[in-house]
């Protein structure tokens, strides 16, 4: 186990804004395809 | 029935468009399986690292995005190509199904980067080999996004789409081997074919885990982008 808690973990060691800035970004792209491909498939069927 | 008939049945896009939904359906759930094991390696098993800190934790997305943005880019060259050699209408449109997710990927390479590059080099950004070559697959995969949606007739934009595609591949060495050719800021490559990676064994197990859960994601992907294409083509 790396982290003492949770605020440690969010801190990263001061790089949370770098790692948290990287996940949250590549997360929210694939929420965002997997969102338009939904949306595509619906209208494909209609 | 052979083999080799099994796979002209399923070059057929009404024969194809079952099958892939549950291929589609199949990684998709693997793809989320893979993806919280590799988190929790790479968050919770994988150790500090010596020199950088926490910071390195951006491996666990930047190396596998980085590599699916050139393994998906030959992959849609490889299907462009076959589609405009033997007109077969699958292939293209598994082209155009391989783009959007390919140039995702890319730029997520590119962002993860920047991010990764500020605290170790203390820039965003440099113009640098690998960087440069990068940012002009992310502009080759919205290139080609863009010239077949320019252009009306379906047959017409597989047609001019594949040429860019097949053109566009040299890149993918450009950038594969640009930390070799070049004095690059970028570092070297870790994990090869030839040598024991230069990582700790849990880093390691980490990146894989997180690269084929990107892999089974960008099949999942496509496969649901085809079904729309063939059901808007069809």
């Amino acid at each position: 186990m790396n982290w003492g808690g949770w605020s440690e973990f969010w801190a990263m060691g001061g790089y949370g804004f770098y790692v948290w800035g990287s996940y949250g970004v590549a997360l929210a792209c694939l929420a965002l395809e997997i969102v338009f491909l939904r949306r595509r498939s619906r209208e494909a069927k209609a | 029935m052979s083999a080799a008939i099994r796979w002209f049945w399923f070059a057929s896009p009404q024969t194809f468009f079952p099958l892939a939904g549950r291929i589609a359906l199949a990684c998709w759930v693997l793809a989320a399986l893979l993806a919280g094991a590799g988190l929790y390696v790479g968050f919770f098993v994988a150790p500090t690292d010596a020199q950088q800190g926490e910071a390195y934790r951006i491996i666990f997305i930047h190396v596998p995005a980085a590599w699916m943005s050139m393994f998906l880019y030959v992959v849609m060259a490889f299907w462009a190509a076959l589609g405009l050699a033997f007109n077969t209408r699958l292939s293209s449109m598994m082209a155009s199904a391989i783009a959007p997710t390919g140039a995702l990927f890319t730029f997520v390479a590119l962002w993860t980067g920047a991010l990764w590059g500020r605290p170790t080099w203390g820039a965003y950004w440099v113009w640098d080999a690998r960087l440069t070559s990068e940012l002009i697959l992310l502009f080759l995969y919205l290139g080609f996004m863009a010239l077949q949606a320019a252009i009306d007739d379906p047959r017409r934009a597989d047609r001019a789409g594949a040429l860019l595609a097949i053109v566009g591949v040299v890149n993918v060495p450009i950038i594969y081997f640009s930390v070799q050719w070049w004095n690059t800021l970028h570092q070297g490559a870790s994990v090869s074919l030839t040598r024991a990676p230069s990582m700790a064994a849990t880093m390691l197990a980490g990146m894989l885990l997180m690269a084929l859960a990107f892999w089974l994601y960008s099949i999942a992907a496509s496969l649901t982008r085809v079904r729309c294409i063939i059901r808007e083509r069809e």
